[in-house]
């Protein structure tokens, strides 16, 4: 998702469904710019739709999807599939992300980012997924990421305030 | 060298140019503007990538043309380690060639904003050249 340090304080979304979340989040900004849609989603994983557009070629002189958009759809996915698995909206940042190439998407396709968090702890959240053109067997990439979940525990929160006015305190009694 | 530091449409559509060249090898920046934006305000994970990914491709071009060598280049992976929030401010990246083999060259990157001390992020590559 965006990267780290995140100080949101929306109250999280009580229900995460990524079908209909997802209209909001790809109308706009990057994901709206590359024109990312909704897929299809599971009990852990999300599918979404990265439409072929010429934009977004990343040689001068030949016809090849760049490699970046392929990051981007994979980190959008890998954040909506952590939500999916908490079944909620909490803040992530993205830690670590490795995408492995294993050759060009075809020319004028598609490419379909899958991805499923196979394990969440405290405060991390380890996803691993595919990128193909239409035949999930044939990937075209293959990815591992870690986020980190920001401010989802309350009294992390609560304890971290009560921190800084404490030392706020301190600093105005020595002052 | 100017062919060997054009950039793909890709990176001309989300707003990357060359800012400047140093030792040979070119330091890419972008603008913050809607096209980058993940959550309100910061960067998305996905633009930091891209740009990270074109500041290595635009070197490895530069050094190829430098060294009169023509090859077509395959990504094979990308590692990318994000160190702190992209604020809405402008970007930079440069990357260095760790490792220029005949087949597959080996690239870390950098990306900074105001301090360059400071990276926002960086990427470790693998690029074939067939």
């Amino acid at each position: 998702m965006t990267s780290l340090s995140m100080t949101d304080t929306t109250p999280p979304i009580q229900t995460f469904d990524p079908a209909q979340v997802s209209k909001m989040f790809m109308a706009r900004a990057h994901p709206g710019w590359l024109g990312l849609e909704y897929a299809d989603h599971g009990e852990n994983w999300v599918e979404l739709k990265l439409p072929w557009n010429e934009k977004l070629l990343g040689e001068p002189d030949r016809p090849v999807l760049a490699s970046g958009p392929i990051v981007s759809l994979l980190d959008m996915a890998s954040g909506m599939s952590i939500w999916c698995t908490r079944g909620t909206f909490v803040p992530v940042a993205t830690l670590d992300l490795r995408v492995d190439y294993q050759r060009p998407a075809k020319e004028r396709s598609a490419v379909w980012g899958r991805v499923e968090c196979y394990r969440i702890t405290k405060s991390a959240a380890f996803v691993r997924g595919t990128a193909h053109d239409g035949d999930p067997d044939d990937t075209v990439a293959t990815m591992a990421g870690v986020f980190m979940t920001l401010s989802a525990d309350p009294n992390a929160i609560g304890k971290q305030v009560k921190a800084q006015a404490e030392a706020r305190a301190k600093e105005n009694g020595n002052g | 060298m100017a062919e060997a530091h054009t950039l793909p449409a890709y990176a001309e559509a989300l707003g990357i140019s060359i800012h400047d060249v140093e030792g040979g090898l070119p330091i890419l920046t972008v603008d913050y503007s809607s096209d980058v934006e993940g959550r309100p305000g910061h960067y998305h994970g996905g633009a930091i990538a891209g740009l990270l990914e074109n500041a290595a491709y635009a070197a490895l071009r530069a050094q190829l043309a430098a060294d009169g060598r023509e090859a077509k280049l395959k990504p094979v992976n990308i590692t990318v380690q994000y160190l702190s929030a992209g604020k809405p401010l402008t970007s930079f990246a440069k990357a260095r060639i760790t490792r220029m083999g005949r087949r597959n060259a080996n690239i870390s990157v950098e990306a900074w904003q105001t301090d360059r001390a400071k990276p926002i992020a960086s990427a470790i590559m693998n690029i074939l050249m067939a």
